[in-house]
């Protein structure tokens, strides 16, 4: 190409001031040769040559200003190439002309000109059936997850668990307990407290196709980790153009506890479930917890597994299945109701299950939802339900603003507007940071009451 | 008893490690394809056909070209940060495909969707491309314990710059690396300069070698300029990893000629030192002239690998500018996997 052009020194440059020539015409130039210097308000830059030649002439005066970008500045002839040849390219059309046509092409497939194409719908699977007088056995939340790993690893030799005191300790919530003892330490690994640095390494043992359980001992410690699971989880398929997979779970207790302060007591649930390329599972029930980690497991994208520490110890009813996989993205209908819908998930749905008791018992039919997954979230079901009952009242833990009852609010107001028959209410953690006093965190957390209150509210009973 | 994490200084030229010519020829190859794709992606950016940052890697050529020609083509997986170019293509990845990437086109190597900073290759064992800085390490020491866990022999490779050596999770990664002994060989490009700081302005000691002294990774300091250097220390750094005794610091001293980007105020260094590496201790420069000398190549056969150079060079700029836009379908493509 023997026209030198003004070059950009970033996308959003469109003019420069010649500063300076480092060549007169007759010099031979050749690759990496320093040609001139121009100069924008943010930058200088040397223009190097790409080809060789012999500088035939200089187009631009030095230290003309407002030079625009792609104007030719200099004409290099090549070797062989003769002064009358110059000018005319050998194949393409003008040389100056190419950035033009370039650009315009650009232009015309640019994505603020294009339509936006529809987003695709994530389909959500049913729960399975299950057989007719199936056993169902109690066990608590922390068994369900644990029989859970247990059953994936033995399943899958991909599979392997990594964290704090997972493996001797036994888990400092008792989650891998004994899994040390069938699996060895090679697939239950004891980590340094580095939760940044085991994160970002799991992340890269998935990508080597590993299937990585990572634990955070709670969620409030990977905060140090978010730019693992995100950058480097979430986002590595999209960005790879569907090459490199990160096959992972990431799973520990999440929100309040009981009495450990702002810094261990946070819900990260409106967080992840913010973007796209994670799944985010937060189940209530021991069935949800075993058959919903099972498919976290098994999924072929990173999931984010919110557990919450108050209900590990909490009893349900698991059937006894072979292999009891439960559909990711599909919410739970606890109970069935025509008057209003409560949703929730997690602990919050331990208040909104003693609340819907009560508001039953007082005559209120309430539709009680248990989202599961809130990453792809199952607004299908309840933008049926709110279409029933014309009301939504939504509970979390999670701070107000941003959070999952907004979102919900949100796709309610787009999709089910006209069926609504009150205001959406939500139900939240207190716009605060957690405090200490036993009394305090009492307010700062939702609770029953408040549910009952909500649900008064927007069925307009005093 | 001698402490084992021992920071060997970059050896002298009276005993470099002497290639043969075909090692020569093909160092030459690489790095030139390397000198020369980036001159034109530089060009291409100027005239606005490559968008966002675009961080070229002029000058070092001889780091990667000297570890990879160490290393196991298709066995052994190496990551690196944001400069990834030179690396894609001494790994053989095709260059039409990463020059189409920095167009943004759908024949990318990430279908338009990655960008500079974000390509990869299963293939190729090649794990990006990562754009905070960092990050790779804590990741390609991921890689090395997926090699371990499965058994497979390979060794990661992976590359930061002195500006990430700073980084916080490159400590969690070193502490981790050598308490499990995985098979890893971190390198670090120093090139004098993290953006626009100087070493000696951000970190509190320069000699990056030694920063794994206090977990016992040893370390050695190579004159990454030298592509037989670089190759003879990678050799060591890569059989130490491969047999089972653990992570291997390799401190590249190098220099990059352009700015940290495109887009780079150049006010930081003098044009003195600049023009000093250019013209006293090119890496290609060297090999150029050892081939001259032993005669085993003349300015004229030298003048047609240049062109063989060229021609995929232009190959690959034409493809990256004709190649069409990714279809806006592709907007909600990849981002999960249908189970």
């Amino acid at each position: 190409m023997p026209q030198i052009l003004m070059p950009a020194l970033s996308p959003t440059m469109e003019e420069g001031k010649l500063s300076k020539w480092l060549v007169k015409v007759g010099d031979t130039v050749k690759s990496g040769d320093v040609l001139a210097e121009i100069e924008t308000d943010k930058a200088t830059m040397e223009v190097e040559s790409v080809d060789e030649g012999v500088v035939k002439e200089l187009l631009i005066a030095e230290g003309t200003e407002g030079v625009l970008v792609n104007t030719p500045i200099a004409l290099v002839l090549a070797e062989g190439e003769t002064a009358e040849a110059a000018p005319v390219a050998k194949t393409a059309p003008e040389p100056s002309e190419a950035p033009v046509v370039a650009a315009e092409k650009a232009a015309e497939a640019a994505p603020s000109q294009a339509a936006v194409p529809a987003a695709p719908k994530f389909e959500a699977q049913s729960d399975p059936d299950l057989p007719e007088g199936v056993e169902m056995v109690e066990m608590t939340v922390r068994q369900a997850l644990n029989e859970a790993m247990a059953e994936e690893l033995r399943r899958d030799k991909d599979v392997f668990v990594m964290g704090e005191e997972v493996a001797e300790y036994q888990g400092a919530y008792k989650i891998t307990q004994n899994l040390l003892q069938e699996f060895g330490p090679q697939r239950i690994i004891d980590t340094p407290i580095t939760e940044h640095g085991f994160a970002g390494l799991a992340v890269g043992a998935a990508f080597a196709g590993l299937k990585p359980i990572v634990e955070f001992m709670t969620w409030n410690f990977a905060m140090q980790a978010i730019d693992q699971i995100i950058n480097s989880a979430a986002k590595q398929l999209y960005m790879s153009g569907g090459q490199v997979k990160a096959p992972m779970v990431f799973r520990g207790p999440n929100g309040a506890a009981a009495r450990v302060g702002a810094q261990h007591s946070q819900d990260y649930s409106a967080w992840y479930s913010h973007v796209p390329g994670l799944t985010v599972i937060a189940p209530y029930s021991a069935a949800d917890a075993k058959g919903l980690l099972k498919a976290a497991i098994r999924s072929p994208n990173p999931v984010v597994f919110l557990e919450n520490e108050i209900l590990y110890g909490s009893t349900g009813l698991v059937p006894k299945v072979d292999d009891f996989v439960l559909p990711i993205g599909k919410a739970r209908i606890a109970r069935k109701g025509a008057d209003v819908t409560i949703v929730s998930f997690s602990m919050g749905m331990r208040y909104a299950t003693q609340a819907t008791e009560k508001l039953v018992a007082a005559g209120v039919d309430v539709e009680l939802i248990d989202l599961r997954t809130l990453r792809p979230m199952d607004s299908d079901t309840v933008i049926a339900s709110v279409k029933k009952t014309g009301r939504l009242v939504t509970v979390e833990e999670g701070w107000p603003q941003g959070g999952i009852g907004s979102e919900l609010s949100a796709r309610v107001m787009e999709q089910a507007f006209d069926y609504l028959d009150a205001p959406v209410m939500r139900v939240t953690g207190k716009d605060v940071p957690m405090p200490y006093a036993a009394n305090l965190e009492k307010l700062a957390l939702p609770n029953v009451d408040e549910v009952i209150a909500a649900v008064n509210a927007v069925t307009y009973r005093s | 008893m001698a402490r084992k994490a021992v920071a060997t200084k970059a050896k002298t030229q009276s005993n470099v490690p002497q290639f043969t010519t075909d090692q020569d020829r093909e160092a030459y190859r690489e790095m030139l394809l390397i000198r020369r794709f980036e001159e034109k992606a530089g060009q291409m950016y100027g005239m606005g056909l490559i968008g966002g940052f675009c961080h070229l890697y002029i000058g070092q050529e001889a780091v990667v070209t000297g570890i990879t020609m160490a290393s196991e083509k298709g066995k052994d997986a190496q990551i690196t940060g944001y400069r990834d170019h030179g690396h894609m293509l001494v790994m053989g990845l095709d260059p039409k495909g990463v020059m189409a990437e920095l167009t943004g086109r759908q024949g990318g190597l990430s279908r338009g969707k990655g960008g500079s900073m974000h390509m990869f290759s299963n293939e190729h064992k090649f794990y990006g491309g990562n754009g905070i800085v960092g990050a790779q390490v804590s990741l390609g020491t991921g890689l090395a314990f997926a090699a371990k866990y499965k058994g497979d022999g390979s060794v990661s490779l992976a590359y930061f710059g002195d500006g990430a050596a700073n980084q916080g999770q490159v400590y969690e990664s070193f502490n981790m690396a050598k308490l499990w002994n995985l098979p890893v060989v971190f390198i670090i490009e120093n090139n004098k300069y993290a953006m626009g700081t100087s070493i000696e302005r951000a970190a509190a000691t320069t000699d990056f070698s030694m920063r794994g002294a206090s977990f016992d990774i040893p370390g050695e300091q190579v004159d990454g300029m030298d592509v037989r250097m670089v190759y003879d220390a990678a050799k060591r750094a890569i059989e130490h990893a491969r047999s089972g005794k653990g992570p291997f610091i390799l401190e590249m001293l190098t220099y990059r000629y352009r700015g940290h980007s495109m887009s780079d105020p150049a006010k930081y260094r003098s044009k003195d030192e600049v023009t000093k590496y250019r013209q006293e201790r090119d890496p290609i420069e060297q090999v150029r002239a050892r081939l001259l000398e032993s005669g085993a190549e003349s300015e004229e056969s030298l003048k047609d690998i240049e062109n063989d150079i060229r021609a995929v060079v232009t190959a690959a700029a034409d493809f990256a500018t004709n190649d069409p836009e990714p279809d806006a379908s592709e907007l909600w493509t990849d981002i999960t996997i249908s189970a």
